[in-house]
């Protein structure tokens, strides 16, 4: 555990001196401001966010962490050459990309929400959500990366699974379930339905959030059907239970990948 | 102080290794030479456990490389590509690995000659080629390890920091330091080893000391003599 810390500890020192970490913080901070100021109260700025926090945290946290691994494979190379397992080095790998990123994600949110008093005009318990949905995101999407470094001998190859695997959860899966509810409208798909919303950690983070809102309208089909069938309280628990899967499973599955992979 | 037996690896349809065998003595210099492609990157991989071979045992130490990690803390390793954290200074680099190792007597000796002080500061992505890769030769001796790795050690350093390079191997190798090292600059490895090991085609071709290897080749330098070694498996 303290190997793992400190793997994590001096990549955190490197990730946070990186212009596109830097950047990708002033952009948020930006956008986080200027949709509080000239996007009316705090519940729509709120709202406003949810929808950059669902496209941009998931790519952003792909793309970055994809790059990064392999850029930092030959440093891989060196760290699995001295006396520490491979375990330790993937999860230091996984937190020091993961830590700098939520951080710089719930810094540029809170500092302008803070500064014009948003909290206190919108409900605290949102805010809190959409910071959790958005670490949580970070949190998936890293994981991924992490997967998709580990199984890919071919950076570019990586990179492009890592945008293609973005295209389709923010992108496509919406029209793939549409369709799929249009084909199957003569049948009960409730139950399917969850499951494709479970397998689908956007989706999954989206109707976690919109649960929070009166906005049922924006909830999609998935949504309003876990909002019914679930109700509010417990519907929350299965998404969040549902993201941690969303972190664990990857992470492992990565974690097997990267203990059998020739360097 | 290595022990290789029967090593095989494949990777994909390619076999890079091919029930090899091969040992490497203490207090000793051993050179890796071979064609390109010839396995040795692949070889030194396997013994640092960075790859796993197919079938074969390789031991450090008498200890099997897959029984645990420990047996790292003996080795030190000079990849040939040298690259690291683009925002690390050389300073984080050497504590990072240091506190990994938990090392406290460092050797120091090749960031005097190599002048590297002035450096010490900068983030590595400000550092030229030859800069990364004297880091990275320090990088292997530093913990005084008793066995060193080193993958093409002289590559991209300039005469005055590779002489530095090469005294150094030499007078570790006076205190009883053991050197696995692949090269393709022939004149050095005549400079450097005292055993020299060809691989060709994943196969030991020829191992044993410098020496005998002109002697059996009737030649008179390192060179012709891999030449000569060379014709003769074609002919084979």
């Amino acid at each position: 555990m303290r190997t793992i810390g400190k793997v994590a500890g001096y990549e955190i020192r490197d990730v946070v001196r990186s212009r596109w970490l830097i950047g990708y913080t002033l952009v948020l901070l930006l956008l986080t401001d200027a949709l509080f100021r000239f996007g009316g109260g705090g519940e729509k700025a709120l709202l406003s966010l949810i929808n950059v926090v669902l496209f941009v945290i998931p790519l952003v946290a792909l793309v970055f962490s994809t790059v990064y691994l392999y850029h930092a494979r030959e440093f891989i190379e060196l760290l699995l050459a001295q006396p520490i397992k491979r375990r330790q080095v993937y999860l230091g790998l996984y937190l020091g990309l993961g830590v700098p990123l939520s951080a710089s994600f719930v810094a540029a949110v809170a500092i302008p929400f803070i500064i014009h008093r948003g909290v206190s005009t919108s409900q605290p318990g949102t805010f809190a959500a959409l910071l959790g949905a958005g670490v949580a995101l970070t949190l998936v999407f890293t994981a991924l990366a992490l997967l998709i470094a580990a199984c890919t001998e071919d950076r570019i190859k990586g990179l492009g699974i890592a945008v293609a695997l973005w295209l389709l959860m923010s992108v496509l899966y919406d029209g793939l379930v549409l369709l799929f509810v249009a084909l199957m409208s003569d049948h009960p798909i409730e139950r399917p339905l969850l499951a494709l919303m479970l397998a689908n950690p956007m989706d999954l983070a989206r109707v976690a959030l919109l649960l929070q809102f009166d906005v049922s309208a924006l909830l999609g089909y998935t949504g309003a059907v876990l909002a019914k069938f679930f109700g509010r309280a417990t519907g929350v628990t299965a998404t969040l239970l549902a993201l941690i899967a969303w972190v664990v499973i990857p992470l492992f599955t990565g974690l097997r990948a990267f203990q059998k992979k020739d360097f | 102080m290595i022990e290789v037996r029967n090593v095989s690896k494949t990777f994909g349809k390619l076999k890079v290794l091919n029930d090899l065998s091969l040992s490497v003595a203490s207090r000793r210099v051993t050179g890796l030479i071979g064609p390109n492609a010839a396995g040795k990157t692949t070889l030194a991989k396997i013994i640092l456990g960075l790859a796993t071979a197919d079938r074969g045992t390789v031991e450090v130490g008498g200890v099997s490389v897959l029984a645990s990690e420990q047996y790292r803390q003996r080795i030190g390793y000079m990849p040939q590509l040298a690259r690291f954290p683009e925002n690390l200074c050389a300073r984080e680099l050497f504590a990072m690995l240091s506190d990994l190792r938990q090392a406290k007597d460092l050797d120091q000796e090749l960031l005097e000659r190599f002048d590297f002080k002035s450096e010490l500061n900068k983030p590595v992505r400000t550092l030229s080629g030859g800069t990364r890769q004297k880091l990275n030769a320090m990088i292997a001796f530093l913990f005084r390890p008793e066995l060193l790795i080193l993958d093409e050690p002289t590559a991209g350093l300039d005469p005055v920091s590779s002489g530095v390079l090469k005294d150094k191997i030499l007078r570790e190798k006076s205190f009883g330091k053991t050197f696995l090292l692949t090269s393709h600059i022939m004149s050095e490895l005549e400079e450097l080893a005292d055993d020299v090991a060809f691989i060709n085609e994943g196969r030991v071709a020829f191992a044993g000391p410098l020496a005998e290897l002109k002697r059996v080749t009737r030649q008179t330098n390192l060179e012709r003599a891999i030449a000569e070694m060379m014709k003769r498996g074609a002919a084979a």
